[in-house]
């Protein structure tokens, strides 16, 4: 064909040099589809060394991002509204009604007044992260229970929060249990804004939803009414490693 | 055998196959734009919405999670129907083709950036050089595993535990590793008004393509 002709022939009809080949791009669209495959089922493994690895990092790491990788440790933040207005001591207040024969109204000074009782357990998030360790203070709910005194007939507690949308619900069985808190303080200092503060629900058996944050209201109800997330389909008793199909180990 | 420069097929790279002289060069044609531009608009959706999602300070700022996953879920889940639906146009099966293609000349540029190495004639590349062939094959087969692991969080009854939560690990990961490929992908955009001119309104200035993209063949109408 390259015969000299002069014409342009000779490059239509040879092979384009950009058409041929090995077939690169498929081998590696493959390769990520096997290595995404492989990482799923070695991620237990990855995953505990990569903890170990960055947690050590984590302790000494001033800039904080290592904070942002995944599995980097620490709280997460979660709100389900736009903002959520800031209450101080000043203009905080908890109401205690619904079926009790004496309603009540709660500043965070009549709170910290009460006795309190301080408990160290893992916090466990049903999306996975946990955080170990992590001390919690602040008055058992059933202390707030008894003071209101429950009617007979009562079933259940509605928590209400002050970002205006969220809430959350526990049988009354579960409310007076020891290990449920009004909390105040977390890891040993005042409940922060973005951690709920300054006044959430701690409680420490069950996933971490169930811990409502900026708590501003406890109704004693009749019967459970499921809270802003067990309407989107999580479980109302969310036990860890009892509930929404996960099998974590258990924090209480 | 005599041989004709500018008529042989070069393989040094340094005789440029198209014509010195002539209009603009067709590079993309309207369906080709179009899928890329409505998968662009989905991945900076689904990654903006993954970073208010995942970095405390991004999270607090906007709140309203329920709606914020919503949009990364849809989001993610429609990336691959643009390319899918485009899939009808001849024109870009015919890209996907050379894309997926390596020949010799791609190996030599590859050792050439390596190298950083930039002198004339040292990166020879058909309409693709060797670098945006490897960028679409890792960033394709990417999004497929970020579907698939992605599913597997959304619909939590689809497989047992230890899967959801080795997904999760891979969907973290593997977002990091996006996130840090798709802003060299950016990064090289903006640092050629051409390649984006191309990308924007179909076609490239002559000089350009022949000095890019030597042995690309000018495109039969």
């Amino acid at each position: 064909m390259t015969d000299g002709r002069g014409c342009s022939n000779g490059r239509v009809n040879s092979p384009p040099p950009d058409e041929g080949g090995a077939p690169v791009g498929r081998r590696l669209v493959l390769t990520m589809l096997g290595l995404g495959a492989a990482g799923v089922a070695a991620a237990p493994v990855l995953q505990r060394a990569l903890e170990n690895g960055l947690g050590a990092v984590a302790d000494k790491d001033p800039t904080g991002l290592t904070g942002l990788l995944p599995n980097g440790g620490g709280f997460r933040y979660y709100s389900v509204t736009t903002s959520v207005p800031e209450r101080t001591a000043a203009d905080y207040r908890l109401t205690v009604d619904g079926m009790v024969d004496r309603p009540a109204t709660y500043t965070l000074a009549s709170l910290k007044a009460l006795p309190q009782t301080r408990m160290v357990r893992d916090v466990q998030c049903v999306t996975g992260w946990r955080v170990p360790e992590t001390p919690f203070e602040g008055v058992r709910l059933s202390a707030l229970l008894d003071a209101a005194g429950v009617r007979p007939g009562a079933k259940a507690i509605r928590f209400t929060c002050f970002d205006g949308a969220y809430s959350e619900s526990l049988t009354l069985d579960q409310a007076r249990r020891p290990d449920v808190l009004v909390a105040t303080r977390m890891q040993d200092k005042p409940l922060a804004h973005s951690h709920g503060g300054p006044v959430r629900l701690y409680v420490a058996p069950m996933y971490f939803y169930k811990s409502a944050k900026w708590l501003s209201g406890i109704t004693v109800t009749d019967s459970v009414r499921p809270g802003y997330w067990e309407e989107l389909g999580y479980d109302v008793d969310a036990w860890v490693g009892r509930s929404n199909g996960r099998d974590d180990a258990p924090t209480a | 055998m005599t041989s004709t420069p500018g008529w042989a097929v070069p393989t040094d790279g340094t005789t440029p196959l198209l014509p010195e002289h002539g209009p603009k060069v067709r590079r993309f044609t309207t369906a080709e734009r179009w899928v890329h531009r409505t998968t662009a608009w989905l991945t900076l959706l689904c990654v903006a919405t993954a970073a208010f999602l995942y970095v405390p300070q991004l999270a607090e700022l906007v709140g309203r999670r329920h709606l914020v996953v919503t949009v990364h879920e849809w989001s993610g889940l429609l990336i691959p129907v643009p390319l899918l639906a485009g899939l009808v146009s001849r024109a870009l099966r015919a890209d996907l083709s050379r894309l997926n293609r390596f020949g010799p000349h791609d190996r030599q540029w590859l050792r050439a950036a390596l190298r950083r190495d930039r002198t004339p004639g040292s990166r020879p590349a058909g309409k693709f050089n060797a670098g945006q062939k490897l960028y679409a094959g890792w960033i394709a087969g990417a999004v497929l595993v970020m579907l698939g692991t992605g599913l597997l969080m959304w619909f939590t009854g689809l497989a047992p535990l230890v899967w959801r939560t080795g997904a999760t690990f891979v969907h973290d990961w593997l977002a990091l590793a996006i996130g840090i490929v798709l802003a060299g992908h950016m990064a090289k955009a903006l640092a050629d008004p051409e390649a984006r001119r191309g990308m924007r309104t179909g076609s490239v200035e002559r000089p350009w393509a022949r000095s890019e993209h030597p042995l690309w063949r000018e495109p039969e109408e």
